[in-house]
C-alpha cells in the first residue's frame, strides 16, 4: 500500500518541505548573523569562516522554498491561499510562474531569496576581502535576511493553507498578465536588494573602523549591479505602462514609481562617490552615509508600498501588524546604522587633496544634484500624508508638481555633466575643459536651433531636450576621443578600459532618454474620433481605415479585435490590431493598444466602445521618439555592464587575493 | 492586494479618457480644457488626472470644466470653480499658499544647504592642498621662497 501515494499528497509534501526549508533558512540566518560577528571581534578564524558555508546553505534552503512555491503555482495547488487568490488553472504557464511574485507574500519570498543570492555570491566571490570585513559583511547581510524571514513567517506566510481547497482559483489581475510585467518585479528587487550589499559593506566598514581605496573598489561593483538592475526594472515597468494602460503614458510620478526611482537616483549618486573613494580616498564618510540611505530608500520603497502607507493613510491602519513590523525593521536597520555612523564617521579621515575645480568637485556637484532631486521626490511623495496628519489639509501632489520641481535638477545635471566628465583629477581648469568641448556645444546648439525653426511656434521643450541630449552625447564622444591621445589613434579607442566606455555609453543613454522624454512630450499628436468602418481618416501623415471588428477567444479571455489598415503616401505600411479584452474569471476588461514601432516614432492605436451609429471610438497617437526612452535606458544599463566588465575590478580582487591567501589569519 | 486590484479596476475599464462626444468644437478652447484637465485629479482614482482617467466622475468633471470654459470663464476661474466644490484635493499641483510653501521651498532650500556644505568642504580641501602640495607653489609661497633664498 505504501508505494501507491496519490499525487495530491506528493504535491502537499513538496509544499510542506518548502515551508520547512524557509524556517530552516531563518534559523541559519540567525546563526550567520551572530557567529561571524563575534568571530570577527575576537579574531577567531573558525567563527569567521563559518559565514561562508552558512550563506550558501541559507541560499540553497531559500531557493528550495521559493522553488516549492513556484511549483505550487505551476501545478495550481489550490490548497494554498495565495495560489487561489492569484492563479487560475486556465492561465498561461508564464503567468502561472510570474503569479508567484505577483502578490504580497510571494514577492516578499522573492525579495529574501535575492538577499540570500547576493549573500552567497559575496561568500563565493569575495575571496579577496580581508577575513574580518568579509565575516562582518556576511553577518550584516544575514541580519537583513533574518528581518525578512521573520516578516514573511510571522505576518505574510506564502505557505498558508486553506482548510477546504476550492475547485479553481480567482486568477491573476489581467493587467499583470503580461511579459513586460512578469519580469519587472524580479529586476526591481535585484536592484533594491543589490543595494543591501552596499549597506552591508558600509556597516561592516563602520564596525571595522576603516575605509580605504580597496573598500571603494569592492563596493562599486555591487552598487553598479544594483543600479543596472534598477534601471532595467524601472524601464520595464515604464514600457509596460506605455503599451498596456491604453494611452501611452510612461511615467506618472505615482508613489509606487517614486519608491523605485528614489533608490535609483541615490544608487547613481553612490556609484559616482564610490569612484572618489576608490581613486582619491576622499568623500569616505559621505559615501558610507549614502550607502546607508540608499538601502534605506529601498526598504522604504518596498515596504511602504507593500503596506499601502503611501496609497492612503487608512490602508496602513487596516493592516497594522505588517505596518508595525515594517516600521520596526526600518528603525532597527537604518536607525542602527546611522547611530553607528554618528559614532564612527569621525574616524574616516580623508587622504586625497584636490582643488576647487577638479573631477572630485564635479562628482560632488553630481552628488548634490542627485541627492537633492531625490529629496524633492521624497518630500513630494510624503507631503500629502504630512499635510493631512499635521495640518489637516487633504491635498494631492501629482505629476505637474514633480515636473516643475524635479526637472530643473535634471536640466542642471545635463548641462554640467559633459564639463565635469572632462575635468582631470586633483586640479583642473574650467576654461580648458570647456574649450575642448566647443565643437560639441556648437553642434548641440545648432541642432536645437534647427529644430526650433522647423517646429515653428511650439513649446521650447523639444529643442531644449534635443540640446541636452546632443550636448551630453557629443560630450561623451569628445571625452572618449580625448583619451586616445593627441594624434587621435582610433585603434587606441578600442583598447580603452571598460570603465571609460561604460561611462561614455551610460552618459549617452542618459542624454538619449532626456531628449526622448522632451521630444515625446512636446511633439506628440493625438486624434480622438468615432471611426466608421471602411471610412479612411487622416492623422498626421497617416491614413487609417477601420476595416473590421471581430470577436476572438483567447486562452483565458474574450477579445474584441479591430483590423486597422495604415497607409502613408497611398501605400499600405501595416495593419494594426487594437483589442479590448474581457477576462471573465477576474471579471475585468483591459485595452490592448496596437503599436507600430518605428525608429523615429510609434503609431499607437486604441479601440474603444461601439457607438449607437455603428462607429467605434478610436484613439490614435503619433508618439515621436517613444522607443528612444527605453533605448536610452538600455544604453545606461549597457554602460553599467561595460563598466562592470572592466578588468581593473578583477585585477584588483585577484592581486589582493594572492598575498592574503599566503598569510595566516591569526 | 485586493485593494490594488480594486484600484487597477478603476484604471482599466475599456474606454479610456476623453471621449469624442466631449471634445469641444473650438480647438483653442479644447486645448485649454485639455491643459487644465491634466492638472485636476480624478477623485476616485489613484494618482490620475481627469484627462487620463476613464472613471464616470472624471468624465463628469471634464464636461463640467468644458461647460465653464464655454460659458466664458478664464482658466483660473474654471479651476477655482471646481476647487470650491471638490476641495484642494482635486489639484494635482498643490497651491503655493500657507503650509504648502514648505513643499515648494524644500527642494531649493535643501539645494542651498547642500551647495553650502559642498562649498565649504571643497574650500577646506583645497586649502589643505595648498598647505600639502609642494609641486605647485602659490604666489605667497614663491614670495616667501624668494625671501628665504635672499637671506
Amino acid at each position: 500500500m505504501e508505494h501507491a501515494v496519490p499525487p495530491q499528497y506528493k504535491r502537499a509534501m513538496i509544499t510542506e518541505l518548502g515551508h520547512f526549508a524557509l524556517i530552516l533558512a531563518f534559523l541559519v540566518a540567525i546563526v550567520q548573523t551572530v557567529v561571524p560577528l563575534i568571530g570577527a571581534a575576537n579574531r577567531w578564524n573558525g567563527w569567521m569562516v563559518f559565514a561562508e558555508p552558512a550563506a550558501i546553505t541559507q541560499f540553497i534552503l531559500t531557493a528550495f522554498s521559493f522553488g516549492a512555491l513556484v511549483w505550487a503555482f505551476m501545478a495550481s495547488d489550490f490548497s494554498l491561499r495565495i495560489v487561489v487568490e492569484n492563479s487560475h488553472s486556465a492561465k498561461p504557464m508564464l503567468y502561472k510562474i510570474s503569479g508567484t511574485w505577483g502578490n504580497h507574500e510571494g514577492s516578499m519570498l522573492l525579495w529574501v531569496l535575492i538577499v540570500t543570492i547576493f549573500g552567497a555570491m559575496a561568500a563565493v566571490f569575495g575571496g579577496g576581502l580581508p577575513p574580518t570585513l568579509k565575516a562582518r559583511v556576511l553577518s550584516v547581510q544575514a541580519a537583513i535576511a533574518v528581518a525578512f524571514f521573520a516578516f514573511i513567517l510571522f505576518t505574510s506566510n506564502p505557505f498558508d493553507r486553506l482548510p477546504v481547497p476550492p475547485f479553481d482559483g480567482r486568477d491573476l489581475n489581467p493587467l499583470l498578465q503580461d511579459p513586460g510585467l512578469a519580469f519587472h518585479p524580479p529586476f526591481l528587487y535585484l536592484g533594491y536588494v543589490g543595494l543591501s550589499m552596499a549597506f552591508s559593506f558600509a556597516v561592516a566598514a563602520l564596525i571595522e573602523g576603516r575605509v580605504d581605496a580597496a573598500w571603494g573598489r569592492w563596493v562599486r561593483p555591487w552598487t553598479l549591479a544594483a543600479w543596472i538592475f534598477l534601471t532595467i526594472g524601472i524601464a520595464l515597468g515604464s514600457w509596460w505602462a506605455y503599451y498596456e494602460l491604453g494611452w501611452g503614458g510612461f511615467w506618472f510620478w505615482d508613489p509606487v514609481e517614486n519608491a523605485s526611482f528614489m533608490p535609483w537616483l541615490l544608487a547613481a549618486a553612490l556609484l559616482h562617490s564610490a569612484i572618489v573613494v576608490e581613486k582619491r580616498e576622499a568623500l569616505k564618510s559621505w559615501t558610507i552615509l549614502l550607502a546607508i540611505i540608499a538601502f534605506g530608500f529601498s526598504l522604504i520603497g518596498t515596504f511602504i508600498v507593500r503596506s499601502g502607507l503611501l496609497t492612503s493613510v487608512h490602508a496602513f491602519a487596516n493592516d497594522p501588524e505588517r505596518g508595525v513590523f515594517i516600521l520596526f525593521i526600518l528603525v532597527i536597520f537604518i536607525g542602527g546604522a546611522l547611530t553607528l555612523f554618528a559614532a564612527r564617521a569621525q574616524a574616516m579621515e580623508a587622504k586625497g587633496v584636490f582643488g576647487m575645480v577638479s573631477r572630485e568637485s564635479a562628482l560632488i556637484l553630481n552628488n548634490i544634484l542627485l541627492a537633492v532631486s531625490c529629496f524633492v521626490v521624497f518630500f513630494g511623495t510624503l507631503w500629502p500624508m504630512v499635510a493631512e496628519m499635521a495640518f489637516d489639509r487633504k491635498l494631492s501632489v501629482g505629476a505637474p508638481f514633480f515636473n516643475a520641481a524635479f526637472t530643473p535638477f535634471m536640466i542642471a545635471l545635463g548641462i554640467v555633466l559633459p564639463v565635469g566628465a572632462m575635468l582631470p583629477w586633483k586640479r583642473g581648469r574650467l576654461g580648458r575643459a570647456a574649450w575642448s568641448l566647443r565643437y560639441a556645444f556648437v553642434l548641440a546648439v545648432a541642432l536645437a536651433i534647427l529644430v526650433w525653426v522647423m517646429q515653428t511656434g511650439r513649446s521650447a521643450l523639444g529643442p531644449v531636450g534635443l540640446f541636452l541630449g546632443a550636448w551630453i552625447t557629443f560630450g561623451a564622444i569628445v571625452d572618449l576621443w580625448s583619451r586616445t591621445g593627441r594624434k587621435g589613434n582610433l585603434a587606441r579607442l578600442f583598447r580603452l578600459p571598460g570603465a571609460d566606455w561604460g561611462k561614455a555609453v551610460a552618459h549617452t543613454g542618459l542624454g538619449v532618454t532626456m531628449f526622448a522624454i522632451a521630444g515625446l512630450t512636446a511633439w506628440e499628436v493625438e486624434d480622438i474620433r468615432v471611426a466608421q468602418p471602411g471610412q479612411p481618416f487622416e492623422v498626421g501623415q497617416f491614413t487609417l481605415t477601420l476595416q473590421d471588428v471581430r470577436r476572438v477567444q483567447g486562452p483565458n479571455y474574450f477579445s474584441t479585435m479591430a483590423d486597422v489598415i495604415v497607409e502613408k503616401n497611398g501605400r499600405q505600411i501595416t495593419t494594426l490590431h487594437p483589442e479590448k479584452r474581457d477576462y471573465p474569471v477576474a471579471r475585468m476588461p483591459t485595452t490592448e493598444a496596437a503599436i507600430d514601432y518605428r525608429f523615429l516614432r510609434d503609431l499607437y492605436v486604441v479601440i474603444g466602445d461601439q457607438q449607437a451609429d455603428g462607429g467605434w471610438v478610436m484613439r490614435t497617437y503619433i508618439k515621436p521618439l517613444a522607443n528612444w526612452i527605453w533605448g536610452g535606458c538600455i544604453l545606461m544599463a549597457l554602460g553599467g555592464v561595460l563598466s562592470l566588465s572592466d578588468r581593473r575590478f578583477r585585477v584588483a580582487a585577484g592581486a589582493r587575493k594572492t598575498p592574503t591567501s599566503g598569510v595566516p589569519a591569526e | 492586494m485586493k485593494r490594488l486590484i480594486m484600484i487597477l479596476l478603476l484604471i482599466a475599464s475599456p474606454v479610456v479618457a476623453v471621449q469624442p462626444d466631449e471634445v469641444l468644437d473650438d480647438p483653442a478652447l479644447e486645448a485649454r480644457a485639455r491643459e487644465i484637465s491634466t492638472g485636476l485629479r480624478c477623485l476616485v482614482c489613484r494618482n490620475e488626472s481627469i484627462d487620463e482617467s476613464n472613471a464616470e466622475l472624471a468624465r463628469d468633471l471634464r464636461i463640467l470644466l468644458r461647460e465653464r470654459l464655454v460659458a466664458g470663464d478664464t482658466d483660473q476661474e474654471a479651476v477655482e470653480f471646481i476647487v470650491d466644490r471638490y476641495g484642494e484635493y482635486v489639484l494635482l499641483k498643490p497651491t503655493t499658499t500657507g503650509t504648502n510653501l514648505m513643499l515648494w521651498l524644500a527642494g531649493p532650500i535643501m539645494l542651498l544647504i547642500a551647495a553650502g556644505m559642498g562649498w565649504s568642504f571643497l574650500r577646506k580641501r583645497s586649502q589643505h592642498q595648498q598647505a600639502a602640495h609642494t609641486d605647485a607653489l602659490t604666489e605667497e609661497e614663491q614670495e616667501r621662497l624668494r625671501q628665504i633664498l635672499k637671506d
